[in-house]
């Protein structure tokens, strides 16, 4: 019992003044330590060669930037108007198919009811995206008002926010008139004054007050 | 040799059974059916050791009181075998593709033999399966069976509620109509509304800003592999826990245990 090592020995940081058997000199970690450490960082590194792509792979559409700009043709100029909506259906991604036809609702900029700051867009398009959840919203020509089916959401003849859930006006979408056709393009999100964010947002995004502090704008749009 | 498993028979007799003297055919035959038959089922038996571990696993001791409400959970991995086999059979008509997807669902429903039956069975199988895992939580809530020591079990079953939902949701996406396709825009937008988070969450199941083409293949891969996978280890989890710490007695147990207490006093 006498050679086996006391207390203070047994916690040297030298294998030696441990008593492990074929230390030496100055020898910190044993042999064994060292293959158990050496077999799992060996380990480590082909599983992270394997899984460190393939995470990224998963994960790199939230950090890329949006699709390119698309512009596409929605009718002529003549069949627009400034009083009314007339709803187009369009795809927002071209290679979604048949499925993701949306409605999109267009009518001419409005000099006497629209905000001056967007006057730089010849029509006015709006994304039937319920700023709420993302139901489709239905134009009601009666009381000119966007509603939502879903949650009640209401919003006025400008895509502002009348009752109901949503937090903020419906999504805009660019628009531009090339050879007598009108053309919708990106869409983009817009605030309580109709101040243009530069990409869409996602429905339930606060874009007002201290609440946008929480959803910030992110890398994909 | 009889083809009966080893788990199944008989146990062989105590050595304090047997009596000095020769033992007769018919004991002989019985000591040798107790060591397991020569036949394919015994060489698989003497091979893995399944015995031991079935008589462990399959008879072991349950509870007095136990009743028909303890077959919840046998119900619900049903549930999910009957979902992944036909779920299995599905995928080789199906085509995850946005513009081919709808016509590949209609196909099966329409021209496949038997299609209709095993989409119909998946698609019933889905809500069965969600009706039978929220049985199987009340039922252990109810009957105290998540205390002390089954704690991790809860916690377990808890992640494959959670997983199960996400099943839900993904494979609502795939018949790719008009139903699907927007009841799945707004469900990731549920998740987008979450604060911080919330909208990387949403990025990184659309696989973009947009609900798109790798939408529908993102939705798939994790319907097909991603998602079942998780939730076969965390079954197999679950029921190593079950077998390793036995199941609970019913909560109106406790009274008849006192009075019987009182006799042996």
């Amino acid at each position: 019992m006498a050679d086996l090592p006391d207390k203070h020995t047994r916690k040297s940081r030298y294998t030696a003044e441990r008593g492990t058997p074929g230390a030496f000199e100055g020898e910190t970690v044993t042999r064994r330590g060292l293959m158990t450490g050496g077999a799992l960082a060996a380990g480590g590194i082909a599983s992270a060669a394997f899984g460190l792509p393939a995470l990224g792979f998963a994960l790199g559409p939230m950090f890329e930037r949006a699709a390119p700009e698309t512009w596409q043709d929605v009718g002529g100029e003549a069949d627009f108007n400034d009083e009314t909506y007339v709803p187009v259906v369009m795809n927002l991604v071209p290679s979604i198919g048949e499925a993701g036809k949306t409605t999109v609702y267009v009518r001419r900029f409005n000099v006497g009811r629209d905000a001056e700051r967007n006057s730089d867009l010849p029509y006015v398009a709006i994304s039937t995206r319920c700023a709420h959840l993302g139901c489709p919203v239905r134009y009601i020509q009666a009381s000119q008002r966007f509603v939502c089916p879903c949650h009640g959401g209401v919003y006025d003849f400008e895509g502002k926010v009348d009752g109901g859930p949503p937090v903020r006006p419906l999504d805009r979408f660019y628009t531009r008139v090339r050879g007598g056709r009108v053309e919708v393009g990106d869409r983009f999100s817009v605030n309580s004054e109709l101040e243009r964010f530069p990409h869409p947002r996602d429905p339930s995004n606060h874009i007002d007050g201290l609440w946008q502090y929480l959803y910030p704008g992110r890398p994909s749009t | 040799m009889s083809l009966v498993p080893k788990f199944l028979r008989p146990a062989p007799p105590r050595p304090a059974e047997r009596d000095g003297a020769a033992p007769t055919p018919a004991q002989r035959a019985k000591a040798n059916a107790a060591e397991g038959g020569a036949g394919l089922v015994g060489y698989l038996d003497e091979r893995t050791g399944a015995s031991p571990f079935l008589r462990g696993f399959l008879f072991r001791k349950v509870p007095k009181g136990t009743n028909w409400f303890y077959t919840l959970g046998s119900a619900t991995m049903f549930a999910f075998v009957s979902q992944a086999v036909t779920g299995v059979f599905l995928a080789m008509y199906y085509n995850p593709d946005p513009t081919r997807a709808y016509t590949s669902a209609a196909h099966i429903t329409n021209d496949v033999f038997l299609g209709e039956l095993v989409r119909g069975m998946h698609r019933w199988g889905a809500t069965v399966m969600i009706v039978l895992i929220f049985l199987h939580m009340g039922r252990t809530f109810v009957f105290g069976a998540y205390k002390y020591p089954r704690e991790l079990n809860w916690v377990i079953g808890v992640v494959l509620i959670v997983l199960t939902l996400m099943m839900g949701l993904t494979g609502y996406l795939l018949p790719f109509d008009q139903r699907s396709f927007w009841a799945t825009v707004v469900g990731v937008n549920i998740n987008a509304s979450g604060p911080i988070m919330g909208p990387y969450l949403a990025d990184f199941m659309r696989g973009g800003a947009e609900f798109g083409e790798s939408t529908l293949s993102r939705f798939y891969a994790m319907h097909m592999m991603l998602i079942p996978g998780l939730i076969g280890a965390l079954i197999g989890a679950h029921l190593y826990l079950v077998s390793k710490l036995g199941t609970s007695a019913p909560p109106w147990l406790k009274a008849e245990k006192k009075s019987l207490k009182r006799e042996e006093i």
